[in-house]
Parts: structure tokens; C-alpha cells; sequence
């Protein structure tokens, strides 16, 4: 085959959706290999890797973002029904979750606040710009609700997608060994801390764990979600000053 | 499986709709969640097909975050300009939310714990 009908193909197929969905889940598969190869190392993040690749991958050939989300688009609508069979975990852990919900609402208020406004007071102390700092803000939540809530403070919801998906794999990294150094064990607030502070990849982590971490953490997900975007957009002007004119 | 499928689909769907008809700040799917949590109440748990879908979609749920993650390349020119207040904030409030929220629920659930003992 010459040179240029292997260019012919490719600008045909590099226009396609069926190209970068099918190097979407490859890259994923690569990377969940590697992870298990790894010995399920946190660090060896499936999110992190598969992105790392294809962020390779896009660069390397010139392909535009928004050509790549034409294929990508359909793993990415799988967030949604996904989101939604997290209620099966939540009702195998219901009686454990409503015996113990007084704490667990003065955990998500502590734990929402303190994530929510320090990441804002600390962006707009060290003179990050308004919007950045707007979308820094909810970037412990859940996509949906974080691009929402930032589009309503002045932030960008795009720039506050890659926000929410770097704390996921910072917290699905870092947690579990940051809390047992605090001397939290337990299922219940290892998973709930998890959930709340890094959303659906600190969920995602969470399961590894074990069903009732997991369980804890997406119910954290949930609530947090919940709370921050009947919260934030109330108390967020009240911290403006902070921010650099 | 497909069964199963689209009674996620329809729990969404009827979330989205609330969302929009009430003009709720919550997305649809979270609503979604809820809806089909109280329906599992009120059913008495998931059949196994549901019960099999679940399990398969929730453990490649880190899949589902790459199409939004790889949209990090858009915005490598603000990354680079403000990297270390982006840093230092991200890295910060996540360490000051975990440990907050998993020291409050600690030492909020330590007696029941060790009553149980």
C-alpha cells in the first residue's frame, strides 16, 4: 500500500466516530491491564493513564477535541445510567446508611464546606483568575452538577470538568492512605470521605475496596452533589473579596 | 441485560423530567438514583438481572470519565499559566475535605463501634 492511500484511510476514518470510540475503551483496557499488572497500585489510575494515552494520541495526529468526543461521546452518555444503578449498592448498605444518618449529615456538611470554600479561598489567596477560582470551587462533586454550579459562579464548565476528574484521581490516589495515617479504618467514614471529597473516580476506587466502601461513597456522592448545589451559589459571593480584581 | 438497561434509562429519563418540570438544581441521573433507590424499597431489592447490568456498568465507572478527562487538552494554556495556585488549591482542599469529613465521621460513629465490640 502507497503512502498516500494509507493517508486516504486515515483522513477517512480519523473523521469517523467508530475510530476514537474503539481507541477510547483500547486505551482504557491498556490501561486497566497495566493497573492490574501493577498490583492495583492507586497510583497506576485507570482514568489517568487512559487519558495520558489519548491525550498522546490527539496531539500526535492533530486531531481536534471536539472530533474525538464524536466518538467518545457514547462512553461518556454511559455516565448517566451508570450514575443511576449506584442506587443498587446504596439499598444493599440502606439499613447500615439510615441507622447511621445523623453523623453522616454532619460529616457531609463539615466535609462539603471545608472542600467547597478552601478550594476557593486558597485559588483566590495565591491570585488565581475569577473564573478559574469559580471553577476551582465545586471541583469535589460530580461533573454534572459541578459544571452547573461553576457556569452559575462566573466559572468555565469545561475547565471545571478537568477540575472535578484531577481531584478524582488525586483523592482515588491518595485517600485511603491519607486517612489511615489520620487513623480512619473504617468502611463507612474511609468511604464517605471518598465519595464526598472525589465523586465518581473516588467511588470508583472506593469498590475496590470493598462493596460497603464503595456503598458509603456513593452515597457521600450523591449527598454532596445535593448539597453543594443548594449551598455554594449562596455562600461563594460572600468570599468574592478574596478574589483579585 | 437490555431489560435491565432500559429501566435505568426510564429512571433517568423520569429524573431528567422532574429536573426540568420543577426547575431542580440537581441532574437528572442523581435524581434518577434516588427514584430508583426508593422503587428498590419499595420492590424489595433487584432482580439479578439488574442486580448483573449494575455490577458490570458501576465496575468500569472510571471508564465513563475518560471522554470528559481527555478535555484536558483544551485547556493546557490556562493550566500552565496558573499550574501552581490550581495545584496547591486542588491538592489542599481535597486533603482538608477527606480529612475532615473522615475524622467528623470517626469520631462521630466511635461509641457505636465500640459498643458493638
Amino acid at each position: 500500500m502507497n503512502t498516500d492511500s494509507m493517508t486516504e484511510i486515515w483522513v477517512y476514518l480519523s473523521a469517523q466516530p467508530l475510530l476514537w470510540l474503539t481507541l477510547t475503551l483500547a486505551a482504557y483496557l491498556l490501561a486497566i491491564a497495566l493497573h492490574r499488572k501493577a498490583g492495583g497500585h492507586p497510583a497506576v489510575n485507570p482514568v489517568l493513564v487512559s487519558v495520558t494515552i489519548l491525550v498522546a494520541l490527539l496531539s500526535l495526529t492533530g486531531t481536534p477535541y471536539q472530533r474525538y468526543f464524536d466518538g467518545a461521546q457514547f462512553v461518556h452518555f454511559l455516565l448517566g445510567p451508570t450514575t443511576v444503578a449506584l442506587a443498587i449498592p446504596l439499598h444493599s448498605q440502606l439499613k447500615r446508611l439510615v441507622a447511621m444518618g445523623g453523623p453522616l449529615m454532619v460529616a457531609l456538611v463539615v466535609g462539603s464546606l471545608t472542600a467547597g470554600l478552601s478550594a476557593y479561598a486558597i485559588g483566590a489567596l495565591l491570585g488565581a483568575s475569577a473564573p478559574t477560582v469559580a471553577s476551582l470551587a465545586p471541583k469535589s462533586v460530580t461533573t454534572p452538577i459541578a459544571m452547573g454550579v461553576a457556569e452559575r459562579l462566573g466559572g468555565l464548565a469545561s475547565l471545571t470538568a478537568v477540575f472535578v476528574i484531577l481531584t478524582g484521581i488525586f483523592g482515588a490516589i491518595f485517600a485511603a492512605g491519607l486517612l489511615r495515617r489520620l487513623g480512619v479504618k473504617d468502611d463507612a467514614s474511609v468511604g464517605f470521605a471518598m465519595g464526598l471529597a472525589s465523586h465518581g473516580i473516588g467511588t470508583a476506587r472506593a469498590f475496590q475496596i470493598s462493596e460497603q466502601t464503595g456503598a458509603f461513597a456513593a452515597l457521600a456522592m450523591g449527598l454532596n452533589g445535593l448539597f453543594t448545589a443548594l449551598t455554594l451559589p449562596w455562600l461563594l459571593p460572600l468570599l468574592a473579596p478574596l478574589v483579585r480584581p | 441485560m437490555i431489560q435491565a438497561f432500559a429501566l435505568l434509562l426510564t429512571f433517568q429519563l423520569t429524573g431528567e423530567t422532574l429536573r426540568v418540570a420543577l426547575h431542580l438544581p440537581v441532574p437528572g441521573p442523581v435524581l434518577g438514583m434516588a427514584l430508583l433507590l426508593v422503587w428498590l424499597v419499595v420492590r424489595g431489592g433487584p432482580g439479578d438481572d439488574l442486580r448483573h447490568t449494575s455490577g458490570t456498568l458501576l465496575q468500569h465507572l472510571s471508564l465513563m470519565f475518560v471522554p470528559a478527562g481527555t478535555g484536558v487538552m483544551l485547556h493546557v494554556g490556562r493550566l500552565a499559566d496558573e499550574a501552581w495556585p490550581i495545584a496547591i488549591a486542588l491538592v489542599v482542599s481535597t486533603v482538608l475535605g477527606l480529612a475532615a469529613t473522615g475524622l467528623t465521621l470517626h469520631v462521630l460513629t466511635r461509641q457505636g463501634r465500640e459498643a458493638s465490640r
